[in-house]
């Protein structure tokens, strides 16, 4: 699964990728996951507020460090 | 907030529980209030330390204030968390979007208060309005506004220079955000954007449905908790020294030292405040415990305030991030406007007062 964190590296955009990471670990998925710091790349995605999480080319997450419990929802 | 529909998990407590637990929570916390001069006077008194020597002075100060913030904060950043959670960047463009100057200019200030923002944001959030058609000026009140009048701004005010400064404080900053865009608006300087961001401009379009995001009560308060959480997080120790240099200031500067600098007579005073403002960077939380000693000391409020605006709201490091979508002149014509606008309030305000 491809995973990608949207953020300029913000501390709650690293707080953001940390989680994923962390959960994929725990789950044993295969997640590839990509941080993405540029900002005409994050403005194409029509995110406003960063941190955003993008799976499989669609948006599922804007503007906050998402909980654990939504990261294990798009892990599995 | 997620995109994806948020349904209750089971074995949650229920929506009136919460709102019982917050009433309570209210109540308590009044009743604590009440009580924080006599704990901190009795700390002081157990110290040994003369309450009336300059350490007892600074002490005293320093164990009333500390307290009082984090109440204060506690409840107000909760409140602003469960608000805001009414308000998203993508509905306030969608509010924003095709508006006119002026009216446009005015509901950029409002929604600049209500809606989260984090200055980390502030390049996708200016870009995400300029694309939906947003007029560059109204897209200024909105990125005036949101730092500037923030509720921890606000509440620090209140609790430690008191209520007219913090509504006076409030209304001016909105003033200058909704002039200074209008300005800014009227001088058409959609060409001094950086050209990637101008192409997306000349190519908006009106933007989409918003998915709004379906929360519940329950949802609200815990974003509530979480805005409370977070802000004390990162803020907790700007509190504490800030406090603590507001402290030292009460009860070792001597009184007539700021008169002298900071005083109303000065008319240099305020420039020059402006001045030091802008590349010293700290929250409101930081420079507010200072402003309060500062004021104590004589210093004239127009002074005080243009000084603290102008630290909250022409801080070098939001101009460089803000210097990937606008070039140095767009910035240039950004601080000359906003600076002016501070300036005036600086003026007035030592004129007046």
């Amino acid at each position: 699964m491809e995973i990608k964190v949207l953020g300029p590296g913000c501390a709650k955009c690293k707080a953001t990728v940390d989680l994923i990471d962390t959960v994929a670990r725990e789950t044993g998925a295969d997640v590839q996951l990509t941080k993405i710091e540029s900002m005409r790349e994050i403005v194409g995605f029509g995110v406003m507020s960063t941190p955003g999480v993008v799976i499989g080319g669609k948006v599922v997450h804007v503007g906050s460090v998402p909980s654990r419990d939504q990261v294990k929802t798009w892990l599995k | 907030m997620s995109v994806h529909a948020n349904e209750a998990p089971q074995g949650e407590a229920p929506g009136w529980l919460w709102s019982a637990g917050v009433v309570a929570f209210a109540v308590v916390w009044w009743l604590v209030y009440g009580q924080l001069i006599a704990v901190s006077e009795w700390i002081v008194a157990v110290l040994p330390v003369d309450r009336h020597s300059h350490t007892g002075e600074a002490l005293a100060f320093f164990f009333y204030d500390v307290p009082k913030v984090m109440m204060l904060l506690t409840l107000i950043v909760f409140a602003m968390g469960v608000v805001r959670s009414f308000f998203s960047p993508e509905r306030t463009r969608a509010l924003l979007a095709g508006k006119r100057e002026g009216v446009g200019n005015v509901m950029a200030a409002g929604l600049g208060v209500l809606t989260p923002f984090c200055s980390c944001s502030a390049v996708p959030l200016f870009i995400g309005l300029v694309s939906a058609g947003v007029p560059l000026g109204v897209t200024f009140s909105f990125l005036i506004s949101a730092p500037m009048v923030n509720e921890v701004a606000v509440v620090l005010l209140f609790g430690l220079v008191g209520w007219k400064v913090a509504v006076t404080y409030a209304a001016l900053g909105l003033i200058i955000a909704i002039f200074a865009g209008w300005v800014i608006g009227r001088l058409h300087l959609e060409g001094w954007l950086q050209d990637w961001v101008r192409d997306i401009h000349s190519g908006a379009s009106a933007p989409g449905a918003v998915e709004g995001a379906r929360l519940t009560l329950v949802d609200r308060y815990k974003l509530g908790i979480e805005a409370v959480r977070e802000i004390f997080g990162r803020i907790w120790m700007w509190i504490i020294l800030g406090i603590g240099m507001g402290a030292l200031i009460h009860g070792y500067v001597p009184e007539d030292l700021m008169v002298r600098i900071m005083g109303a007579d000065q008319w240099w005073s305020v420039p020059a405040a402006v001045a030091m403002g802008i590349p010293m960077y700290t929250n409101a939380a930081g420079v507010i415990p200072i402003v309060e000693a500062l004021l104590g000391k004589g210093a004239a409020l127009g002074t005080v305030l243009a000084f603290m605006m102008s630290v909250i709201a022409l801080s070098l490091p939001e101009m460089i991030i803000l210097r990937q979508v606008l070039t140095l002149r767009l910035i240039g014509v950004f601080v000359g406007v906003v600076g002016i606008g501070i300036l005036t309030v600086g003026f007035i305000f030592n004129i007046l007062f």
